[in-house]
């Protein structure tokens, strides 16, 4: 049994230092970043996610692709809590300098691949663009299968990103190749950058989208722990299908003053709101 | 130099080569796949397909996603090779080739087939002039156009261990084989198929040849035409070029694309960054869709022909003489 408690934990340390990134380089995406952590973090500290920080490259390791890439802060907040690199380089998000081998930041805006000049390690992809996680997390999963390696590779989308027509290609082809060591994972927090999805352009019903195209669907609260690791769990058993976990989320979760607004996509906090926001979190 | 018999020359499609070595490469490299997008007779991946099965992937008519699979395979540690047609592999999918491949500088080779006005028949949706362009203007991206069989199969087998990504662009249409057998070729070189003093012409993919055998036939009226291919266009063979442009002083671009952002602008960024004191002409597709009809046709209709390099090779020199 995992021990929920202590994730939650951890989560509330990560938020804090998601706030502190975005608030020190003065540019980021909060509110999609505090959405997925609690998923994030169950994915690498609930004894998910197969990896091992001190050989990125280890090729047996699973793959987690961010396809909604502006959730950088989260990916980095989590890749850097379990090792792959200093805490201290987190303040180097989206400045010029930082710890590539140049002297300039390997925390990209948008992540770049741990094998790109300007990557971080443990990154599997570089994303930013949205819509290509999902191809390119099907390439790695049919390429570790194809080697016999029981390896699995888990991406997150955004709701918004799946407007996008490239993720309904790889939707497409992932269920029709029954491709099984493959884990989506949507953070469903109705909300893009211009306001409500379902006002923009309306993804909904996702869960009979997904069901046509041939994939298991799991429907979760995606702020809930027991759910989130259960969803995994029965992902990684069901065979012969591509998984997709539609996790309800809420944007800005953990600072009241950011959830469920959208202004808070892509803005940084003032220092009153970024102290505020740490009382919140603590 | 060997003076080569374009006109009897046996015609070969490059396409057919890239199937041919595709197959060859597979057995030496077990770790490499082939990625298609519902093209792969079109564009001979199929004879990949057929030998290994394992290792091709179909992935319909679906570029963009194509292109994220291929950069996943990539990724993990494989050499791929993508093909399309090269209007929906560099157009359709553009962008996923820049954030993916180019960016993370993946070992994935973009085999184009159908690229220019060769097509013929299917038309101006189908007829790329704008691919080299786009690709030379990415970063990490190489991009090679061969200009026959022989040096398709020798691209392939020199690129195949570059770990690094490379847009080959073919073209339909069976033309002369006229490289030299025992011609090697290295990213990054140009070739001197045939000296000359009066004018030079670089061209690339299946108007060398055409380019060739203008010069034969201007020798007879006493025009000395030295003619360069210049397979690999990025990175360009800047030597070459200053070296060429410095003895004739009148240079002709010549290929299958738009005037635009292809071979002519990579041959004249050179000569105007090294103050080369040459005439640049342009010979290639004018800034404009073509139609449809038989590809020689097609190409004859756009001055793509021996009569039209003749009439830019002697614009150049009428342009040399009032300098």
């Amino acid at each position: 049994m995992t021990d929920f408690e202590k994730l939650q934990q951890i989560a509330k340390e990560l938020r804090k230092e998601i706030i502190t990134m975005v608030y020190n380089a003065q540019s980021g995406h909060p509110g999609g970043s505090l959405s997925a952590i609690d998923i994030l973090t169950v994915l690498y500290f609930g004894g998910i996610l197969r990896y091992d920080p001190k050989n990125p490259d280890w090729e047996d390791r699973d793959r987690f692709i961010l396809s909604k890439g502006h959730a950088s802060p989260a990916l980095y907040s989590v890749l850097a809590h379990a090792g792959y690199f200093p805490k201290d380089e987190l303040l180097t998000y989206r400045k010029t300098k930082g710890f590539a081998p140049d002297g300039y930041s390997r925390l990209q805006g948008h992540p770049a691949w741990q094998h790109n000049k300007h990557g971080a390690p443990g990154v599997e992809a570089s994303t930013g663009s949205l819509g290509q996680g999902l191809s390119i997390a099907i390439g790695q999963a049919l390429s570790l299968k194809l080697w016999g390696k029981d390896s699995r590779v888990y991406v997150m989308l955004g709701d918004g990103e799946v407007q996008e027509g490239m993720v309904w290609e790889a939707a497409m082809f992932a269920g029709h190749h029954k491709i099984d060591n493959l884990c989506a994972i949507l953070d469903n927090n109705n909300l893009q950058i211009d306001g409500d999805v379902r006002d923009i352009v309306n993804i909904h019903p996702i869960k009979k989208k997904f069901e046509a195209f041939g994939w298991n669907v799991i429907e979760i609260d995606g702020h809930n722990y027991k759910q989130i690791y259960d969803a995994f769990i029965q992902a990684k058993e069901t065979k012969g299908k591509p998984t997709i976990i539609v996790a309800h989320t809420i944007k800005g979760k953990g600072v009241s003053f950011m959830e469920n607004n959208f202004k808070w996509h892509g803005v940084a906090p003032s220092k009153e709101e970024y102290e505020k926001a740490l009382i919140e979190l603590s | 130099m060997t003076v080569i018999d374009v006109k009897n020359a046996p015609k070969k499609a490059i396409r057919d080569t890239y199937g041919e070595v595709l197959v060859e490469l597979g057995k030496i490299d077990p770790d490499m796949v082939v990625l298609d997008a519902d093209l792969s007779e079109s564009t001979r991946t199929h004879k990949f397909h057929l030998a290994y099965p394992e290792r091709f992937f179909n992935a319909g008519i679906a570029e963009q996603n194509m292109i994220g699979i291929a950069a996943g395979f990539a990724y993990t540690g494989r050499t791929v090779y993508v093909s399309s047609f090269a209007i929906f592999l560099s157009g359709r999918a553009w962008e996923i080739i820049r954030q993916q491949i180019a960016y993370n500088k993946l070992n994935v080779k973009l085999v184009a087939s159908h690229g220019g006005v060769s097509v013929g028949q299917d038309g101006a949706s189908h007829q790329m002039n704008e691919d080299i362009s786009l690709m030379r203007s990415l970063p990490n991206m190489n991009v090679i156009v061969p200009a026959d069989s022989i040096e398709m199969e020798k691209v392939m087998k020199k690129v195949h261990s570059i770990k690094e990504p490379f847009y080959i662009r073919m073209s339909r249409e069976k033309f002369p084989v006229i490289m030299p057998s025992d011609y090697e070729f290295e990213v990054g070189k140009g070739f001197i198929l045939k000296e000359g003093s009066d004018v030079s012409v670089i061209a690339c993919g299946v108007m060398v040849s055409i380019a060739l055998q203008t010069a034969y036939e201007l020798e007879e009226e006493g025009i000395s035409v030295e003619v360069i291919n210049m397979a690999s266009i990025k990175p360009i063979d800047r030597e070459l070029i200053i070296q060429t442009a410095n003895k004739t002083g009148a240079v002709v671009t010549s290929e299958e694309h738009s005037i635009i952002g292809g071979l002519s602008s990579a041959v004249a960024e050179v000569l105007s960054e090294e103050g080369c004191n040459a005439i640049l002409v342009r010979h290639g597709v004018e800034d404009r869709f073509a139609l449809s009809g038989p590809a020689l046709e097609v190409m004859e209709q756009l001055g793509l022909s021996v009569e039209g390099l003749k009439s830019k090779i002697k614009q150049a020199l009428g342009k040399k003489c009032q300098k």
